[in-house]
């Protein structure tokens, strides 16, 4: 397994007798913890499994994070732990009741009841120029969400995906939306690393791209 | 308040402590384009600098965050109720309008066809006598009931898998706003055992069989569903008691988490495909000879 590229602050720590990835904060989900830090499980987390397989995420610590679909927070919270100010798009109420526990307790997570695919709903809150866009969301028109939110990224900013091929449609085959998922994506993005996350997530396709 | 001009930032006209107005901005403001709002807001003197800005938008978003989200949950499942109710209404009507117009304007025009279509075809024309004014007029009217019908079905399209993700993955938005509707809300469907889920909208034949005059009922409206419907009328009560079942946990799922369950959907599939394979298994048996 690649140790290269883990952000500052997110760490291999040695938890319930195993080495487990780990960030340092306040629990949120009942995940076990060792000398204040958080186990960050891959099997929960696409981002997670995305830094285990050694992705090339480009994210060093510290950085302004957009993160789409945070649901309850679970991985959310582990960006906001190592990264700098974070935004969490979140549209469900139930899930955000959730996140809110997470966002009280992070005073630089800020949670958003908005739907990622219409970002004018909170571009005038979400700043521009964000190093990182960190994208969840189960919904058909996964790649249109990441290209109408390509407007708040840095240039040499990255996008952070996990497709899910069961979003999209549920009796095709995961390649071919992979592949056209990739077709949309490219109209605004440069792809830089395109891998299956099936290891942790079943029929996921995890991407690192950049703005064109 | 909220139209302060359309590429403003949330922070612009809201005073500094007043979390009131700032939830108002945030929930309902808009800009097409992101700028460097932190930066902005120092200089607009909405904070001595970016800590005591991201401050204050950390108060602000999460106050308005948890504001919407507490009306939100009491809220969407009951216009979910209204909808779905309110569209039912619209498709009798609309169709019962759309009768009546066309019949009359059968009378009085040649190549009448049937139903809405007919209705919108008879709306179309150029109507020349008083009579003909009042049926084109008419056709109008269940024409436009039939667009409301459509704008109805499309918002219960948008709110269901926000208050029910998995209820209405699983039963598609409509099915999932009548069992929501019938049931009074999601939090009384997520009490319901799934026998109640199974036959709900089946009251009437329900009690007949309580009252010991029929045999018991296999399904309510769930019968709507592709995995009961399509399923051979053998196999019809076991496909809707499986999908009851499931139905019933991802109302529960929806009420008590929020979050999607993959496993309750790939269960449903898994056990959908078992009832299944046995109208294969028998098809091979009493009628070998047949080709597939």
């Amino acid at each position: 397994m690649s140790e290269s590229a883990l952000p500052n602050g997110v760490e291999r720590r040695e938890i319930d007798g195993e080495r487990r990835l780990a960030t340092r904060g306040e629990p949120v989900y009942g995940e076990p913890t060792a000398d204040g830090w958080r186990a960050w499980d891959p099997e929960r987390s696409k981002l997670g499994g995305m830094l285990e397989l050694g992705f090339e995420t480009g994210l060093s610590g510290g950085e302004t994070v957009l993160y789409l679909g945070a649901a309850s927070g679970t991985t959310v919270s582990h960006v906001a732990d190592f990264a700098g100010p974070t935004y969490a798009v979140e549209f469900a109420p139930r899930p955000a009741r959730d996140l809110l526990g997470a966002a009280e307790i992070r005073d630089r997570l800020f949670p958003l009841l908005k739907d990622a695919r219409k970002p004018e709903t909170y571009a005038h809150v979400v700043e521009s120029n964000v190093d990182a866009i960190v994208q969840d969301v189960a919904t058909r028109g996964q790649a249109e969400v990441a290209v109408r939110n390509a407007r708040f990224l840095a240039d040499d900013g990255r996008l952070l995906l996990a497709i899910k091929a069961r979003s999209e449609d549920v009796t095709a085959d995961p390649e071919t939306v992979f592949e056209g998922a990739l077709d949309r994506l490219r109209e605004a993005y440069e792809i830089l690393e395109t891998r299956r996350l099936d290891r942790f997530h079943e029929d996921h396709l995890g991407v690192v791209a950049t703005p064109r | 308040m909220t139209d302060a001009g359309a590429d403003s930032g949330w922070f612009e006209l809201v005073p500094p402590d007043d979390l009131g107005a700032a939830r108002k901005v945030i929930e309902n403001g808009s800009a097409e384009t992101p700028k460097d709002w932190p930066t902005k807001a120092v200089k607009a003197g909405f904070a001595e600098d970016k800590e005591e800005y991201y401050d204050r938008l950390h108060e602000a978003a999460t106050y308005a965050t948890r504001e919407v989200v507490k009306e939100r949950e009491r809220a969407d499942d009951q216009q979910l109720k209204h909808s779905i109710r309110a569209m039912d209404d619209a498709e009798r009507v609309a169709n019962e309008l759309a009768e009546r117009a066309v019949e009359w304007a059968g009378s009085l025009f040649d190549d009448v066809d049937s139903g809405v279509e007919g209705a919108r075809a008879v709306a179309a024309r150029d109507p020349e006598s008083e009579a003909e004014r009042r049926a084109v007029s008419l056709a109008a009217r269940a024409a436009d009931l039939d667009d409301e019908r459509a704008e109805l079905a499309e918002t219960i399209g948008r709110i269901a898998p926000a208050v029910a993700p998995n209820l209405a993955e699983m039963a598609g938005p409509e099915l999932a706003a009548r069992l929501i509707a019938v049931a009074g809300g999601l939090e009384p469907l997520a009490k319901k055992p799934s026998g109640t889920v199974q036959v709900l909208g089946a009251e009437d034949a329900l009690f007949a069989h309580l009252s010991g005059r029929a045999p018991s009922p296999k399904h309510g409206i769930i019968y709507t569903h592709e995995f009961v419907r399509g399923t051979r009328p053998e196999d019809r009560g076991s496909a809707a008691r499986a999908l009851a079942g499931k139905l019933a946990l991802a109302a529960r799922a929806d009420h008590y988490a929020g979050e999607r369950r993959a496993q309750l959907h790939d269960d449903l599939r898994e056990r959908m495909a078992t009832i299944r394979a046995r109208t294969d298994d028998d098809e091979s048996d009493t009628t070998g000879a047949d080709d597939e």
